[in-house]
């Protein structure tokens, strides 16, 4: 019960506070003092009090965007594992649903960005559905190599199948099964270098420019769906890389807030080293991802 | 009254019911009504007696005499006819309930009439091929099939690009009937008679040869690539319930002779399931790729549609798989998967293709480059064209996602159970699916974006005509009911699953496939998952759309990156949105482009202009075809049109097959 509680007011609370250490990690390197860790938190209650401009262009579909990207994480995180807490709604096949919900959220905030008629919205939603089709079969072959690993049909037992045991014959898949979790982290969050989070040049964008119109509340629902993302991508990738249970609920719980921060500060010293890659380039990184769980799944099944 | 025997009457009546538009000279109101109603009532007797077959047993099969010199008319009901059945009953009478107020027959009487016969015996002849139990009776019904098809679909002759799809279509589906014929010999020769009941006695050879047959022939019709050239074209220029028919329900019979023909044999051999698996994978990946660089509305949904036949394809073969090496949970997993999917695909793409219907009516064009900002104007049409696009892109918590989860399930149990007969290489089908659902997302948003969101991208709008108020709610009628049908089976999937399991159980010979089924797969997740999400997105929306109205900000146009004159031109288009993909997809995706830049100190006029071909028909068949036709122009010789000539050639010709037959022996 406590355990219910912890994950529920964890998921709820933590996301936003990956995004501030991300950023406290770049500003570390830029040799800034950057903003407060609870700098995204502050935006998005300030976004929500704030009032909306809404394009005469729009339909309700402009308002469903944020609406649908909100609803599917909340749900997709309460479908995964964190650490060694199962999920209390798994199910046989809710792996699938899982990744599908992804898709959801994909088609509606993709089609709120048509829905304005900007060009730059449609650049940003064209390069989203054309980079997921890489990410996606990278993640399915992920999964199933863990499923395969574990034997298992939900996602606790799939996500919970590293720490049942180690053995030589595993480790090279897992290291590339990780591998291809951390690039698609990187691609579906859009962080460096698939996409820059904070460039100024709207021709670069994708997912920042897709939202350039939605503003106030509905703003602070994709930002806090972003950071749900964040979170729960790293859950997963959290699995394969420390999948370890000490037994004791309260170290466990540490273990697992440790792996969150080790995340977010990974992905801030990859933010601060790397340059983002030219837009044509980034396919053949996301393809990578998919060569990594590909080549781990033929040496699982072989 | 009998199952088979309430089946058999709708089918008469199916068949008789454009008499009353013909009777009335193909230009009455009324004829046409009374039309659609003798179909729905086809209907409604159709479904009284298929719904039985999925919870009683099997009725004896019914023969009859029969004047013609081989075969009997032998036909029977059974669970897997039964599947396809029910939307042979149900699409066709919707549309013609849509038919009143799209095509008013008043308006082009020659026309009406040909579509009106040809309508209710293109639906009689999809019910006699699903429940024929002899070949003959079968070919006789899918050549039926396949004349009343192309007379519906090329009711707008008068258009040469309908003529020259038709011409497509009519030479591609003799090709597959030529198939036909050899694969039924073939039948007649290892099975002794021309009954098509299961015969376990098939020696293995023959039966490897009646698939690849049954492949070639029934893939035609069911539009696996590389035999799906016909099908877009025809498709796209068929009237709009006519393309929901063909698509909906028409080339699932492609699917149903395959399935069947299969389950007429002993278990089959593994490179079968392989070969309609890849198939079916390429057909998925390569019909979604294509869709994307489409630009006219009918074209992307119908290869969609090749897509979606992809899918099914590739759940058979992980059933066949499944079958040949003994593993029944794969067999009822990717069966039912593949069934559900059959009525799935029924259901969605008839609702996108009658709502094409209506976008067209109301724009008087095909070109996405043309529409743009319909939800505005038809805003119910354009929230059941979303309800259909994330249906068919396999979103939760809707109909499409549940039959792709069953087949998702079967992968995952392949890879997962770890025995001697392990196939865990089956699960790189949920890699290709999972590639297809995000390409359907994209090809789906693509569509729906460019359709009904933005702004109008032309004055196309006047073109059409703003339809009269009682004859658009004649169109909207049908797809709301279709709707309803993605959202309800979405919700509660478990309620389908007897039925599947029941058809799969039958084509596998496993005996009783329903518990089976529904042991294998639990749905109890759906109703209350797919409840949260639907509340949780609903009271979001609220919330949002309240804050909108409290900030009551005044009129304001889109923000463009501080341009001042943004106009609707500007904004990203069909082909500028695909134009990225098309770049990442060069695997399947052909884009042809034309221009002439603006050059020198004095620039005149340049163009620009992208094309993405079908790279079997125009990059492949045409150009083969063209050369065939040169360098065989020159045994036209032999032609000289004098029939004393042409009984000079049958002599000569039965003296060489007098030699060739003595000089063997």
């Amino acid at each position: 019960m406590i355990d219910t509680i912890v994950r529920f007011s964890l998921f709820l609370l933590f996301p936003p506070i990956m995004l501030g250490i991300v950023n406290r990690v770049k500003s570390i390197f830029a040799g800034r003092k950057g903003p407060p860790i609870l700098q995204t938190w502050r935006d998005i209650a300030k976004l929500a009090r704030k009032g909306l401009v809404v394009s005469s262009t729009t339909t309700w579909v402009f308002l469903a965007g944020p609406a649908v990207a909100l609803a599917t994480m909340l749900i997709a995180g309460s479908l995964v594992p964190y650490g060694p807490f199962r999920s209390p709604f798994g199910f046989t096949g809710d792996v699938i649903l899982f990744a599908y919900l992804f898709g959801l959220s994909r088609f509606f905030t993709t089609s709120a960005a048509l829905d304005t008629g900007s060009a730059f919205e449609g650049m940003g939603a064209s390069r989203e559905v054309t980079f997921a089709f890489l990410t996606e079969p990278a993640l399915f072959l992920a999964l199933l190599s863990l499923a395969r690993l574990s034997g298992s049909l939900d996602l606790n037992g799939i996500l919970l199948g590293p720490a049942g045991g180690f053995s030589p014959a595993t480790a090279a898949p897992l290291v590339l099964v990780a591998l291809a979790l951390g690039i698609v982290v990187l691609a579906e969050c859009s962080r460096i270098p698939v996409d820059d989070p904070n460039t100024h040049l709207e021709l670069t964008m994708i997912h920042e420019v897709m939202v350039l119109d939605h503003s106030g509340p509905l703003f602070g629902a994709i930002t806090w769906a972003a950071s749900l993302k964040f979170f729960i991508l790293s859950t997963i990738l959290l699995h394969v890389v420390i999948p370890m249970s000490s037994g004791n609920a309260i170290v466990d719980w540490l273990i697992f807030l440790a792996g969150l921060v080790a995340v977010s500060i990974g992905v801030g010293v990859i933010e601060s080293i790397m340059a983002r890659f030219r837009m044509r380039r980034v396919p053949w990184f996301l393809t990578g991802a998919l060569l990594c769980s590909g080549s781990a799944f033929v040496l699982l099944v072989r | 009254m009998s199952s088979i025997g309430l089946v058999l009457v709708a089918i008469l009546v199916s068949a008789v019911s454009g008499l009353p538009i013909a009777l009335s000279g193909g230009a009455s109101r009324r004829g046409q009504a009374w039309s659609a109603i003798l179909l729905v009532a086809a209907g409604l007797i159709g479904l009284a007696g298929v719904l039985p077959v999925f919870v009683s047993p099997e009725g004896p099969p019914l023969a009859l005499a029969w004047g013609l010199p081989a075969g009997t008319f032998s036909v029977g009901l059974d669970a897997l006819s039964g599947i396809f059945l029910v939307p042979i009953f149900i699409v066709p009478a919707l549309g013609a309930i849509y038919g009143l107020g799209y095509w008013d027959a008043k308006e082009r009487p020659a026309d009406g009439r040909r579509l009106g016969l040809s309508y209710g015996i293109l639906v009689a002849g999809m019910a006699l091929v699903a429940i024929a139990r002899d070949a003959v009776l079968f070919l006789v019904a899918w050549e039926l099939m396949a004349l009343a098809s192309w007379f519906a679909a090329t009711a707008e002759s008068e258009k040469p690009e309908v003529r020259r799809a038709g011409w497509v279509y009519l030479v591609a589906t003799h090709i597959g009937t030529l198939a036909l014929f050899a694969m039924f010999s073939l039948w007649n020769a290892a099975n002794g008679s021309f009954s098509l009941d299961r015969n376990l006695a098939i020696p293995p050879d023959s039966a490897g040869f009646i698939f690849v047959l049954a492949l070639l022939g029934f893939g035609l019709k069911a539009g696996l690539v590389p035999l799906h050239v016909w099908l877009p074209g025809a498709h796209a220029n068929a009237p709009s319930h006519v393309s929901a028919v063909m698509s909906g329900v028409m080339i699932k019979l492609g699917i149903y002779g395959i399935l069947r023909m299969t389950s007429l044999m002993p278990a089959p051999e593994q490179w079968w399931g392989w070969t309609l698996f890849a198939i079916g994978g390429v057909s998925a990946i390569a019909g979604i790729g294509w869709a994307t660089g489409q630009g006219d509305i009918k074209r992307v949904l119908a290869y969609s549609s090749v897509e979606n036949i992809g899918i099914i394809a590739i759940g058979a073969g992980l059933a066949l798989v499944g079958r040949s090496t003994g593993r029944p949970a794969l067999v009822l997993l990717g069966m039912g998967g593949a069934l559900f999917h059959v009525w799935n695909h029924s259901l969605f793409k008839s609702l996108l293709f009658l709502d094409a219907g209506l976008v067209i009516h109301e724009t008087g064009t095909r070109r996405l480059e043309r529409m743009g900002g319909l939800a505005k104007r038809l805003p119910l049409a354009a929230a059941l064209f979303g309800l259909g696009a994330a249906a068919l892109s396999a979103l939760p918590p809707l109909n499409g996602f549940a039959g792709e989860w069953l087949i998702y399930l079967g992968f995952f149990r392949g890879v997962t159970v770890g025995a001697a007969n392990d196939v865990p290489a089956v699960a790189i089908g949920a890699a290709i699916l999972a590639t297809v659902g995000a390409l359907a997302v994209a090809a789906f948003v693509r569509l729906f974006g460019t359709v009904f969101l933005g702004q109008p991208r032309s004055d196309a709008h006047g073109e059409g005509h703003v339809s009269p108020k009682a004859s658009r709610n004649l169109m909207l009628f049908p797809m709301i009911l279709l709707g309803f049908a993605c959202l309800v089976i979405g919700l509660s999937p478990g309620l389908l699953l007897p039925a599947l399991g029941r058809a799969a159980g039958d084509w596998g010979n496993l005996g009783e496939g329903a518990s089976k089924l529904t042991a294998l797969a639990d749905f109890s997740w759906s109703l209350p998952l797919g409840l949260t999400l639907i509340g949780s997105i609903a009271l979001l929306l609220l919330f949002f759309s309240l804050a909108a109205r409290r900030a009551k900000t005044a009129e304001r146009g889109t923000w463009d990156c501080g341009y001042a004159e943004p106009s609707s031109r500007m904004q990203y288009g069909a082909s500028s949105f695909g134009e990225f993909l098309g770049r990442n997809l060069l695997f399947v995706r052909a884009t042809l482009k034309k221009g002439r830049r603006p050059a020198g100190a004095f620039p005149d006029a340049g163009f620009f202009s992208t094309k993405s071909p079908d790279p079997v028909l125009d990059l492949a068949i045409r150009p083969l075809a063209a050369m065939a036709s040169r360098g065989l122009g020159r045994i036209r010789v032999l032609h000289q049109g004098q029939t004393q000539i042409y009984l000079v050639y049958v002599l000569l010709a039965t003296i060489i097959l007098l030699v060739a037959g003595v000089i063997p022996s």
